[in-house]
């Protein structure tokens, strides 16, 4: 291997071979805070949305915006894929996802989401935690034998950092030196449980020593150091170098899911201690100082997040039902006739169809 | 034996299929089948663990590594979960996974890949990233193995919405279905009788079901193994190979049997099931795995289902028993054995209504 096994160094790249990429734009900033503020605003509305009764559920991502917009921005949508859990709206949102199909899944229109994956270049929507990172390594390990420069990226967090298949796929994909980007992001909480409980040893990328993979330990809160980090990892990756491990350290700002009550295990104090300062506030204050970005660009993005968020209630409001004959035609590729029988007889014995 | 092998059994140096009938074991013919998928298909791989140099545990994979290259037959970590879950995003990414678990215990550790993501991404995906994954699983006892090395899995499989389940019989049946699943969009878990891969036994290569549907037909479906007229024997794997010992011996007291390969375990044929038994009113379903919940629940709800008003006798089951699979020792008490299939049998011929 061309990369020696390097142990966890703090936010020390060094271990990364290739060259630093070029610096952020001042456009290409005020574009990340833009779909920061995008994402910030979609989230917040989709948790008001489950309120109103528009979505029977949704998991929001307070809090963890640079980390998703950031990772997401550094996608090469022409030759990467990305594999989310149920967690990467940002994610989905900087990679340019339809974002009425992906959030119908938090409409219970489709388990996966009625975006198509393959155009995307995301996967379906992953409910198991910790259960597509092993299809990364596959896609990417197919990336190697099909001699193509694409880059699997994979999300996870520290929870899912307890799974055995997360400790399979990063020693397989070591092992064969699959270009895999592992983004893991440490938000502070497993639903319930905090990562002292949940990580021994204190650090995800750590681990990353031992199977001989590069990590880096990132301000998962700072979006240019994610955009920074995740476009070295690729350019790691995909010059034939093996995998790479991110751990964005962040904080989930609010609950797991809008059916959570963190009130029943964080105090309130223990929220703003912990939390740090707000990834989005931090950006706007940069960008204002170092002169990128002015109030009336702030309130231009603040107006075009509402208004897409407008819009996306409205496509989701106006999302039918699929049709049932869907459980049946889906199933198969080549349909059996047991399953033709079985909606035959559903079809038959349900007056509304 | 892996020169003679290779001599005997590969595909011809181009890929083109075999001619004409053939000796063979069934791990010859599976071989020989991976040896064709792989020719014919640049997609397809095969992988696992000792799949590679090693030719697997059982020399199913034997020489394909030398032929195919390294990229395309290759061993794996040992960890099955990584194995299955690493074939969705190599489906994801166009191939065909063929991988192997080594033993049919060991597919439980993957059970999450193979039951969660193998076989709901194609739903999940809507139809748009199917899985096309043969996932070959040494199954069944016999072979005086340690414990998880004989374990009948073919329930737990065929419960699951999105898999289909075949197990071959014989080596006619194991290269015929094999080829056949393996060209499947859809996941396919084969399982393999590992007490016959050493019988030897023809193999047409003309004809995917000689004696049952059309020459050169698809092997889809169950299959008269041996045509009778007084009661039907159902059974998979290596159960056939009894059952047809069993019809010949009940042959001698005048007893006509007809045994039915089952084949698809999901799907299961259930015109095929209808037809034998109308004709002979009376079946007996013969497996390997415990008896409750398992697999000859299935086939005996769908005969009554469709023979009902001509069943001479409520269908009979011969079975393993709700123990866990037995030390050496024991497997010759716990696997249907003649005798037991013999009184299966009898108590079907000798049931009286009311």
């Amino acid at each position: 291997m061309d990369t020696l096994p390097s142990p966890f160094s703090g936010n020390d790249a060094g271990q990364l071979s290739g060259p630093r990429s070029e610096p952020l734009t001042a456009g290409q900033l005020r574009e990340l805070f833009s779909l920061m503020v995008a994402v910030r605003h979609l989230d917040s509305s989709a948790i008001a949305w489950q309120r109103q009764g528009i979505i029977p559920g949704y998991a929001p991502e307070l809090g963890q915006e640079a980390a998703q917009v950031g990772s997401g921005y550094a996608v090469d949508t022409t030759r990467d894929f990305v594999f989310p859990t149920y967690r990467e709206m940002g994610v989905a949102r900087a990679m340019g996802v339809d974002m009425v199909a992906y959030m119908s899944t938090h409409k219970a229109t489709w388990h996966g989401g009625l975006y198509d994956p393959l155009q995307s270049r995301l996967a379906p929507i992953q409910a198991v935690v910790g259960g597509s990172v092993l299809h990364a390594v596959g896609w990417a390990h197919g990336q190697t034998l099909d001699q193509k420069d694409g880059v699997a990226m994979t999300y996870f967090g520290d929870g899912a950092s307890s799974q055995g298949d997360i400790h399979e796929a990063m020693n397989f994909a070591a092992v064969m030196k699959a270009p895999v980007v592992f983004f893991v992001q440490n938000n502070g909480w497993a639903i319930s449980v905090p990562t002292e409980r949940q990580v021994a040893g204190g650090s995800v990328a750590a681990r990353a020593a031992g199977y001989g993979m590069p990590a880096l330990r990132i301000d998962g809160n700072d979006v240019v150091a994610v955009v920074e980090a995740t476009r070295r990892a690729f350019a790691h990756a995909r010059a034939g170098n093996g995998p790479v491990l991110i751990e964005a350290m962040t904080y989930r700002r609010g609950p797991h899911s809008t059916s959570d009550d963190p009130g029943r295990y964080r105090s309130l104090n223990e929220e703003r201690d912990d939390a740090g300062e707000d990834p989005l506030e931090r950006f706007r204050r940069r960008l204002l100082a170092d002169g990128v970005a002015d109030e009336a660009f702030f309130a231009e993005a603040l107006a075009a997040a509402k208004a897409e968020e407008e819009h996306i209630r409205a496509g989701i409001q106006a999302l039918g039902s699929r049709p049932g004959s869907e459980m049946f035609d889906l199933v198969f590729q080549e349909t059996t006739l047991a399953l033709q029988a079985q909606a035959a007889n559903w079809r038959e014995e349900s007056e509304h169809v | 034996m892996s020169n003679a092998i290779l001599e005997s059994g590969a595909a011809m140096a181009d890929g083109t299929p075999r001619r004409g009938v053939e000796q063979l074991s069934m791990q010859q013919a599976l071989n020989l089948a991976l040896d064709e998928v792989l020719a014919a298909n640049p997609k397809a791989l095969v992988f696992g663990e000792d799949c590679g140099r090693l030719g697997g545990v059982f020399r199913v994979t034997d020489g394909l590594q030398a032929k195919y290259g390294t990229g395309r037959v290759f061993d794996t970590p040992l960890a099955e979960s990584g194995i299955l879950g690493m074939s969705v995003g190599l489906a994801m990414a166009g191939f065909h996974s063929i991988p192997e678990v080594q033993f049919d215990g060991f597919a439980y550790p993957a059970i999450n890949q193979i039951v969660c993501q193998i076989a709901r991404m194609n739903y999940r995906s809507r139809g748009t990233m199917p899985m096309p994954i043969t996932l070959r699983v040494p199954s069944f006892g016999g072979i005086r193995a340690p414990e998880h090395h004989g374990e009948s899995l073919e329930a737990l499989f065929a419960h699951v919405p999105g898999l289909k389940v075949v197990s071959p019989s014989n080596p006619h049946e194991a290269y015929h279905l094999l080829k056949y699943a393996a060209e499947r969009p859809d996941p396919v878990v084969f399982m393999e009788p590992k007490s016959r891969y050493w019988q030897k036994g023809e193999v047409d290569f003309d004809s995917a079901d000689p004696a049952g549907s059309p020459a050169g037909g698809s092997p889809a479906g169950a299959k008269v193994m041996r045509a009778g007229r007084h009661l039907t024997l159902v059974a998979w794997g290596a159960m056939v190979a009894r059952c047809l010992q069993v019809a010949e011996l009940a042959a001698e007291d005048g007893i006509d049997i007809e045994v039915l390969d089952l084949r698809w375990l999901k799907p299961i044929d259930e015109a095929a099931l209808a037809a034998s038994v109308r004709k002979t009113r009376r079946a007996v379903v013969v497996h390997e795995a415990p008896l409750t919940s398992g697999l000859g629940a299935e086939v005996a709800q769908l005969i009554t289902q469709a023979c009902f008003d001509t069943l001479k006798a409520p269908v009979e089951r011969v079975t393993g028993f709700d123990v866990p699979y037995p030390s050496g020792d024991l497997e010759d008490e716990y696997i249907p054995n003649i005798d037991r299939i013999l009184f299966g049998i009898q108590r079907v011929l000798e049931y009286k209504r009311g």
